[in-house]
């Protein structure tokens, strides 16, 4: 075990261990005084406070032979379990060697429903009721934390049943966002388009570009700047799938549509993560879930 | 000049006494809000100070360290001096731990709710509250151990060595775990990383339930039992084997809050071995107590305040048997992280800790105010029964829920998917929340009805410092 810089603490440990329960056991031998029937228990003589004295009964015998099965137990325990020091046990059990067991036992009972499922394309899973169902439960488990239980999403988190998408919607888009997650940053502009005034202004321009109410004045002068903007989100505002840069001219609003809140993003830019969960769940799993997010979005 | 002193020093006993009832309510009463918000939420009020997040480390702090912490004070300074026929060897420096520890709470009271927090659990408070308590608490050791070394018996009575023993091993267990590196005044860092600051944590925080509120209580029952009953304590082989058998297999016990985690294997095999050991050990004390009683049983319906300290025993026995089970890896497999949990701590705090406290602050507050009884025995018994059904409607529920937690969170589907979502696990707990809100506000009605039942008795006397008796079989010419 690696967890010793050297043999020494590894002796210490075990050494300390079997002192503490050896102790425990030699207290216990020292005083298995019995009880002689008929004789009267003394007190120890020593009286404190005008009235407080001690008998000196023996130790209960069922309490006395708890505490010697329960060493017994630590002792064999600790011969079968790893415990002593770098000492493995004779067992050889280790958390790690039960997790894998655990996982492969797992694995081997559910697998083959799983490879059934998983075997079927994104938009046929979406269509298959075991696949529905499986990709709902694994929905509810591993995306409701953030994206809800309706998927329909929160403030900074999309909802995925309104068919818009950041990344793009197609099964390959899909699989490819929740296995390997996604990093959108929308950087800080404010001081680039001129400061308070300037981003107001922006903020009404980006409005006016899905037909909301806005201040058709500092809409046009903004107008200019969008060039810094057309970068990520397209001269039209269109957005780019490639970048995670939304689309502006659509109503729909990830972290808020009202003028501050576009304020805001403009100001401060955003930062965005999606997880990634390759590791975690596999791809298998990832494409029942995109099979899933693939049919809840277009109902 | 100790050896002209004719009575005790009680002020300090006095004051923390009646301290101790205070906090109680100031503790229970946030506990009961917090357990109100779990219930419903709302009630955090979308006030930064009032959430739950800050508010239940104020919970903790101040039942187990000013209500638990002033009523260890109050009976160790009483019992030291009684059990050794001295006064406190200083009442300066007996006077100033009070007014520090008062000092301390107040800071937590202050800090906690606006947030600065080294964020260890039962060790929250920032560095310079901890320095304080270190200053404070080695006072604390010096008076005890001092008063102690004058002592005019020979022998040390038994309640005085859980007392040291609790008062040397929270020191050492308060100084190691906050070690930490001072950022700004209100921001430190534990000079520990990852996995060994997780275990040094741990170490200290059973080892808090085991010398603070076990050992320490202990010291607690060992006096006042036998003194309110009226007989011998049952066995003095038996406390020398219990001590010193606690003593061995406490220090080990903590890893078992780090079952399954990144702890090596064999620290959490320690933990578990250590901690089922520990089993018999803990027993011993409530034997103990239990069996001086051998022969006045009838007593238990007529004294209310002898209720009181063997209900409590029974508490610590149901308590210290439940906690070795939950050490046994696969039991924690299911009860960690649940509600289970929370209802083993309550009932040993509840149950164990506050129950005996209240027994002997009601042993305490008549005579330290000169009245030969409390003013309404009756109310002892009704703070008794009201009190009592709190716990146990909190601990069941929390039992049936943390099981239940744990059931529904480990049932999986026939596919392997798991077949509840976190949220449906909080969602049937709502019931076992509101049932636990009832429990801990009986509770804290209880100690409304204390707080009156010692006002009153209070009001009726006057402060008393006891006289010193004359030791006994030693001849005074």
């Amino acid at each position: 075990m690696s967890d010793f810089d050297s043999a020494f603490w590894s002796l210490w440990v075990a050494g300390l261990t079997l002192l503490s329960i050896v102790g425990c056991a030699l207290l216990l031998t020292m005083q298995t005084k019995k009880r002689v029937p008929g004789a009267k228990v003394e007190t120890t003589g020593h009286q404190w406070d005008e009235d407080l004295a001690e008998l000196n009964n023996p130790l209960p015998r069922w309490w006395m032979g708890l505490f010697w099965i329960t060493i017994a137990f630590g002792l064999v325990y600790l011969v079968l379990y790893p415990g002593l020091g770098t000492f493995e046990g004779t067992l050889k059990w280790s958390s790690t060697g039960e997790y894998r067991e655990e996982v492969a036992a797992a694995d081997k009972t559910f697998g083959p429903r799983f490879q059934r499922v998983a075997s079927l394309d994104v938009a046929a899973i979406a269509r298959d009721p075991e696949g529905r169902a499986m990709g709902e439960r694994l929905f509810l488990t591993y995306c409701s934390q953030c994206h809800g239980s309706d998927a329909r999403g929160a403030k900074g988190y999309p909802n995925l049943t309104a068919n818009t998408w950041l990344y793009g919607g197609d099964p390959a888009a899909l699989q490819a966002t929740i296995l390997d997650g996604r990093q959108g940053a929308m950087p800080a502009l404010g001081e680039a388009i001129g400061g308070a005034e300037g981003t107001l202004d922006m903020a009404n321009y980006v409005l006016s570009l899905s037909g909301a109410k806005h201040d058709a004045k500092r809409a046009e002068a903004a107008k200019p700047k969008f060039a810094l903007c057309a970068a990520c989100h397209g001269a039209e505002g269109k957005g780019n799938p490639q970048l995670g840069a939304p689309d502006l001219t659509d109503k729909v609003w990830l972290h808020g549509g009202s003028l501050e809140t576009i304020a805001e993003t403009i100001a401060k830019g955003r930062n965005s993560r999606m997880p990634a969960h390759r590791d975690l769940l596999g791809e298998e799993k990832v494409k029942i879930l995109a099979g899933y997010v693939y049919g809840i979005s277009r109902p | 000049m100790d050896t002209q002193a004719i009575t005790y020093n009680d002020k300090v006993v006095r004051q923390f006494a009646v301290m101790t009832v205070v906090w109680g309510i100031v503790g229970m009463l946030v506990g009961v809000i917090i357990a109100a918000q779990l219930a419903w939420p709302a009630l955090n009020f979308d006030i930064p100070w009032l959430t739950y997040g800050r508010l239940r480390p104020l919970h903790t702090n101040a039942v187990i360290f000013a209500f638990g912490g002033s009523a260890l004070f109050a009976s160790s300074y009483y019992v030291v001096q009684r059990t050794c026929h001295v006064p406190l060897v200083s009442a300066s420096l007996a006077a100033f731990t009070f007014w520090g520890w008062q000092a301390i709470i107040v800071a937590a009271a202050i800090t906690l709710p606006l947030g600065i927090t080294t964020s260890k659990e039962y060790a929250e408070l920032e560095w310079p509250i901890d320095i304080a308590i270190a200053i404070v608490w080695v006072s604390y050791a010096l008076v005890f151990f001092g008063t102690l070394w004058q002592r005019k018996v020979k022998h040390i009575y038994v309640a005085n060595w859980f007392f040291g023993a609790f008062i040397l091993t929270v020191a050492l267990l308060h100084i190691v775990n906050s070690a930490e590196v001072p950022v700004t005044m209100f921001k430190s860092y534990s000079v520990y990383a990852g996995v060994q600051d997780a275990m040094v944590q741990w170490w200290y925080g059973h080892n808090a339930v085991g010398f603070f509120l076990t050992a320490g209580f202990l010291g607690i029952m060992y006096y006042f039992v036998p003194k309110q009953v009226g007989k011998p304590i049952y066995s003095y082989r038996l406390s020398i084997v219990h001590f010193w058998a606690l003593i061995f297999t406490y220090m080990w016990a903590g890893p078992h809050h780090l079952h399954y985690t990144a702890l090596p294997d064999w620290a959490q095999s320690l933990g578990m071995v250590f901690s089922l050991i520990l089993l018999a050990p803990s027993w011993g004390g409530m034997i103990n107590g239990v069996m001086t009683l051998s022969g006045a049983w009838d007593r238990l319906r007529t004294d209310p305040i002898l209720k009181f300290l063997i209900v409590s025993l029974s508490f610590y026995g149901m308590s210290t048997f439940e906690g070795p089970m939950m050490s046994i890896k696969t039991v924690n497999a299911l009860s960690h992280y649940t509600d289970w949990t929370v209802g083993h701590v309550h009932s040993g705090a509840l149950g164990w800790v506050a129950m005996i406290s209240i027994g002997c602050i009601y042993f305490l507050i008549p005579k330290l105010f000169g009245r030969k009884e409390m003013h309404s025995i009756r109310l002892i018994n009704v703070h008794f029964w009201i009190m009592t059904i709190g716990i146990v409607l909190y601990i069941a529920a929390m039992w049936i829920a943390g099981v239940m937690q744990g059931l529904m969170w480990r049932a999986v589907n026939d596919d392997g998917t798991l077949t509840y979502s976190f949220v449906e696990s909080v969602k049937a707990t709502y019931p076992y929340y509101v049932v636990r809100f009832l429990g801990g506000v009986l509770v804290l009605a209880g100690m409304f009805v204390m707080a009156y039942n010692v006002a009153r008795t209070i009001a009726q006397g006057r402060p008393v410092n006891a006289g010193i008796p004359p030791v006994a079989g030693v001849a005074h010419a």
